[in-house]
């Protein structure tokens, strides 16, 4: 084919592309998006699918057969999780107008400008091989269709004027600068770039699949006969044999790890994914229509390999070009310059996001933060900023490009891509840590982060890119077989000693490893500055922050209007500056309070990166910054709401059995609590009452000094037996206290229980006497020896023959008490006549302050305490106290007491 | 209270106050005061007592202790109002329960004053000659 046409037809193609882009931005602008829609969005994300998968995979499975799956298989595997993780990820974004992974990363650790530094250049160093294969694949195949093979020998060897890689280089920057850098975005969005995208991803699913038709169903009679011919072959069959083809669980799981974080956070797919994500939820559609892309674009993949492997048996073409070489071989000139074209999108779609995403990270992490910390730039305030950061991008881009054409020249040539890839796989994998560490574990400091990037960056360095190197200039042999200075545990391939690994994998482990313990264990060791901490909540509880709940200034700080204006002129040109104003002017104020300045640093975020927008923001604010004591008393307040939330969402039986216990526990405390309140209050009423009477009385005596004397003595009698009454009342709530409190100091020791009753009886038998009551005691057994206290049990016999005094018959009063041995417990019962206590009140008369009262007998006399402190020492002497009554019948108090050993 | 109508100064000697309280000690008290002041004093030791003698005597003033065995003295206090031979009783609570939420209840349910023990002499009988004398 004539190159001539081969290049017309490429360059009519990218007009094509650069109108339906132009399209896509015009209805931007109205307001009428083409890509505000789920199906766009999940077809721009195969963008993962580069001219790796396009002429790559063939490649890979012509020499380990399935060994190209794994790739494929990540993205599918962690597809069903995107609605949990990616649209965390982009809703964080958004609230935090983020602009790449870089951003993301240094957004979270506290807008650390280190962070993104580290982060951009681990971006750069990872992508610029692969961008470098694209260009390989590109040229390639361009070589291919237009001169039919590599006549012109190695592109190492040829000067760049006659390069096919050099020219598709300028082309694909001069796109690039057209498309991404039309306008500068406070959302970096691009709609019309976008739809190009999906538009590519579309055309290069549908080449591809004719493709495999035509070899599949032209070539050969389906998928059957192709597997027949290929297993009659030797050394086809061998790649059906998983074993042999040198793939084991090892790899594959370092492979399936490595594209599942690829799929996330590749700068170009965290650009499509997130920073173009017009709305959260397309998320869901894309979470199944993604993989069911991947599985059409590779079912013919082992199909093309077998074919090329039977058709070109000695090698005539790299397995990377069978994809193009067999409908050349077969003069199917058409339909090798349609899979052309669509190699050509593949490789394109890949080039132009990911030099954007990285020119963006470029001019906002590494060159702003240089470019503000300058002299000139704050001596000259006016000069407009947007125009500048435009031209920065440009420049990276072309940079990045030349530097990847650069590689390609030096290294790029001797791999597969698919080996080169994964090289790029393995250096993207590092963000694993502090992406993932960084919206689940609010602990992660910033600190933290940036060793881990830097210790997993420098391991990936040393085993794989460097020693890459080596092996492209011949170096040294002896570093890769004997390590540096003849240390064995230090060679690149081996690293520690590993063996029986592949390069990558080994690569991926020890990298990742080291990575995530330095990030891990430097987090526990450091601490967080407060905006690390309030951006760390803000990241995990992005859900609870969305809903609204939470108010959230952690800068308090204050700027000039003015210079807010003049700020956004010149990074947003007056028209957007004016726009994001507007609600704002209308107050007309002179200063521009927190809430306005931390508005305009999420708005130049978008522009400039979090980390940049902090510190010029920090130029022009007086700030306040909030202290970490007020910090962590906003924190504790919505802590509580969290764990509530999380408590109820983890439905394990366990949980839910603490739930319940902690229910039981705050039960048991309110319940106390109110107890204590009940007493306070029966005590101070307790108190009031002869307290009054005292001092009205003492008061009318002290007024009227012609109070006849036969009064007077009536009222000093009340007056010194209500003294009496608060004198007791005050003694019992001593005892109490005594009881309650101190457990420790009680001395028990062995007392006759037999003995302390007599005495107690004999003590009250006059009093008895007196009332006309009918006594007797009887012992059955003595000495029933307790282990006890004599004067607390001498008063739990007191209380309890007063109390049988107080309540037996008024007239004919009859009080016996018994003491006996029943098994190994000595019994006291004590038995009056009185009116009994109804069965229903039984249950309630050992509480502190109750007393059965009724309106025919009037208030009892006491305070109520006295059953209570009985029954509280019983209980200290592993006893009980019951009761046998009923209404009418008399009342009888059982007390049980173990006895110290059985007597004789 | 001022723009109400002052009832005669004169008819202290005609107007029944009746004192309720479990505690006899408090009644003495109460009683020697009231009469002192010149009133006519009835006594009761629980609200059932206390219900029984305003149906004979329909006094002007009750007052009224809250914690009493049987009926407490809000439940005698919503007796009273419901009953219409009672309606120009006006009911002073005397009580050792001084809560804000037990004050509520006191008005809640009719009580025109609420005093707390230990009270004040003095304070005791101008609340009665100020309740006598307006309202």
């Amino acid at each position: 084919m004539e190159p001539g046409i081969v290049i017309v037809i490429s360059f009519a193609y990218v007009a094509l592309l650069f109108l339906l882009a132009y399209y896509g931005d015009n209805r931007e602008k109205q307001g009428r998006s083409l890509v505000n829609n789920s199906t766009i969005y999940a077809l721009s994300l195969a963008v993962y699918c580069t001219a790796w998968t396009y002429y790559g995979s063939v490649g890979r499975a012509a020499t380990t057969g399935l060994g190209f799956l794994p790739i494929y298989l990540g993205p599918a595997i962690v597809a069903p999780f995107w609605w949990v993780v990616l649209r965390k990820i982009i809703i964080i974004s958004k609230s935090q107008h983020i602009t790449s992974i870089a951003d993301f990363i240094s957004s979270r650790y506290g807008k650390s400008t280190w962070l993104g530094v580290v982060a951009t250049l681990i971006a750069i160093f990872g992508i610029i091989p692969y961008i470098s294969i694209q260009l390989k694949a590109i040229s390639t195949s361009f070589d291919l269709l237009a001169i039919h093979d590599n006549q012109l020998g190695p592109h190492s060897e040829r000067p760049f004027y006659q390069d096919s890689a050099w020219f598709i280089a300028i082309a694909l920057a001069a796109f690039t600068v057209l498309f991404g850098t039309r306008h500068l975005d406070p959302n970096e969005r691009h709609g019309g770039l976008v739809a190009a995208i999906a538009f590519e991803s579309v055309l290069k699913l549908v080449a591809f699949l004719t493709v495999g038709i035509f070899v599949t169903f032209g070539l050969y009679n389906g998928f059957g006969d192709i597997f027949r011919s290929g297993l009659q072959q030797a050394g086809i069959a061998r790649l059906f044999d998983l074993e042999a083809s040198g793939i084991n669980g090892w790899e594959w799981f370092w492979l399936v790890l490595l594209s599942m974080s690829a799929v996330m956070l590749l700068p170009r797919q965290f650009h499509i994914s997130v920073v173009e994500n017009t709305n959260p939820s397309h998320v869901k559609k894309a979470s199944w229509m993604f993989p069911l892309y991947l599985l059409l674009i590779n079912i013919f993949v082992l199909p093309i390999a077998i074919a090329g492997l039977l058709e070109f048996p000695n090698g005539e073409f790299e397995p990377d070009s069978f994809v193009l070489s067999l409908p050349l071989a077969h003069g199917k000139n058409m339909l090798a310059l349609a899979v052309g074209l669509g190699g050509f999108s593949s490789a394109t779609s890949m080039v132009i996001v990911a030099v954007i995403a990285l020119s963006i990270m470029i001019s906002n992490h590494l060159v702003l933060p240089l470019l503000i910390r300058q002299q000139s730039f704050q001596e000259r305030p006016k000069s407009n900023l947007g125009g500048r950061i435009l031209g920065i991008r440009r420049i990276s881009i072309v940079t990045v490009l030349l530097l990847a054409y650069g590689y390609f020249k030096a290294v790029g040539e001797q791999y597969t891509l698919v080996s080169v890839g994964l090289i790029s796989f393995t250096a993207i994998a590092q963000f694993i840590p502090s992406v993932f560490g960084g919206i689940f574990w609010k602990r992660a400091t910033k600190k933290g982060a940036l060793a881990g990037l830097v210790a997993g960056f420098a391991v990936w360095v040393y085993t794989l890119p460097l020693p890459t190197m080596f092996e492209a200039t011949k170096l040294s042999a002896a570093f890769l077989e004997h390590g540096p200075f003849g240390l064995e545990w230090l060679r690149p391939y081996s690293l520690f000693g590993m063996q029986g690994s592949s390069h990558i994998a080994q690569a991926a482990f020890w990298s990742l490893l080291i990575n995530l313990a330095t990030y891990y264990f430097v987090s526990l060791y450091t601490t967080q500055t407060p905006l690390e901490i309030s951006q760390a909540n803000l990241f995990v509880d992005i859900y609870k922050y969305q809903a609204g709940g939470v108010e959230y200034d952690i800068m308090r700080r204050q700027a000039s209007m003015q210079d807010i204006r003049m700020l956004l002129n010149r990074f947003l040109g007056e028209t957007r500056a004016a726009t994001l104003l507007a609600p704002y002017e209308q107050a007309n104020p002179q200063t521009a309070g927190p809430e306005l300045v931390n508005y305009v640093e999420t708005n130049l975020a978008g522009a400039i990166g979090a980390a940049s927008a902090k510190v010029i923001i920090g130029s022009i604010s007086k700030e306040e910054p909030i202290s970490l004591e007020e910090m962590f008393k906003v924190l504790e307040q919505t802590k509580e709401a969290i764990q509530y939330s999380k408590a109820l969402e983890k439905k394990s039986a366990e949980l839910e059995r603490t739930t319940q216990q902690l229910k039981q526990a705050n039960e048991q405390l309110k319940e106390l609590d109110q107890l204590k309140a009940d007493f306070i209050t029966t005590v101070t009423h307790e108190l009031r009452t002869p307290i009054t009477s005292i001092k009205a009385l003492s008061k009318i005596m002290l007024e009227t000094p012609s109070l006849p004397p036969a009064q007077q003595q009536e009222f000093l009698n009340i007056v010194a037996s209500e003294s009496e009454r608060l004198t007791r009342l005050i003694n019992q709530v001593l005892d109490l206290e005594k009881l309650q409190s101190n457990q420790a100091q009680w001395e028990l020791e062995p007392v006759s229980l037999a003995e302390i009753v007599e005495q107690a009886y004999l003590g009250l038998q006059q009093l008895m006497r007196d009332r006309n009551i009918r006594h007797d005691l009887s012992v059955m057994n003595r000495p029933l020896a307790v282990l006890g206290h004599a004067d607390y049990l001498t008063q739990v016999a007191v209380n309890l023959i007063s109390n049988a005094i107080k309540f037996c018959n008024e007239t004919e009063g009859r009080i016996s008490i018994r003491l006996s041995q029943q098994g190994p417990m000595a019994v006291l019962e004590i038995e009056d006549n009185g009116r009994g206590i109804a069965a229903k009140d039984q249950h309630m008369i050992f509480e502190k302050f109750t007393q059965v009262s009724d309106v025919h007998r009037g208030k009892p006399q006491g305070s109520g305490l006295g059953l209570f402190i009985t029954q509280a020492i019983i209980s200290r002497h592993q006893g009980r106290i019951s009761i046998r009554s009923a209404l009418s019948q008399g009342a009888t108090f059982i007390v049980e007491i173990p006895l110290l050993a059985p007597s004789e | 209270m001022l723009f109400l109508r002052r009832n005669d100064m004169t008819n202290k000697k005609q107007t029944k106050v009746l004192l309720v309280d479990d505690e006899p000690n408090i009644l003495v008290a109460l009683e020697f005061l009231v009469k002192q002041e010149g009133y006519q004093v009835w006594k009761a030791e629980n609200g059932e007592q206390a219900l029984q003698t305003m149906e004979k005597e329909r006094p002007h003033i009750v007052v009224l202790d809250v914690m009493m065995p049987g009926m407490d003295g809000f439940e005698v206090a919503r007796q009273i109002r419901k009953n219409r031979r009672l309606e120009h009783t006006r009911i002073i609570f005397l009580t050792a329960k001084g809560t804000q939420s037990d004050r509520f209840k006191g008005y809640a349910n009719g009580g025109e004053v609420y005093l707390t023990k230990p009270f004040d002499n003095d304070e005791l009988i101008s609340t009665i000659n100020d309740v006598v004398e307006f309202g």
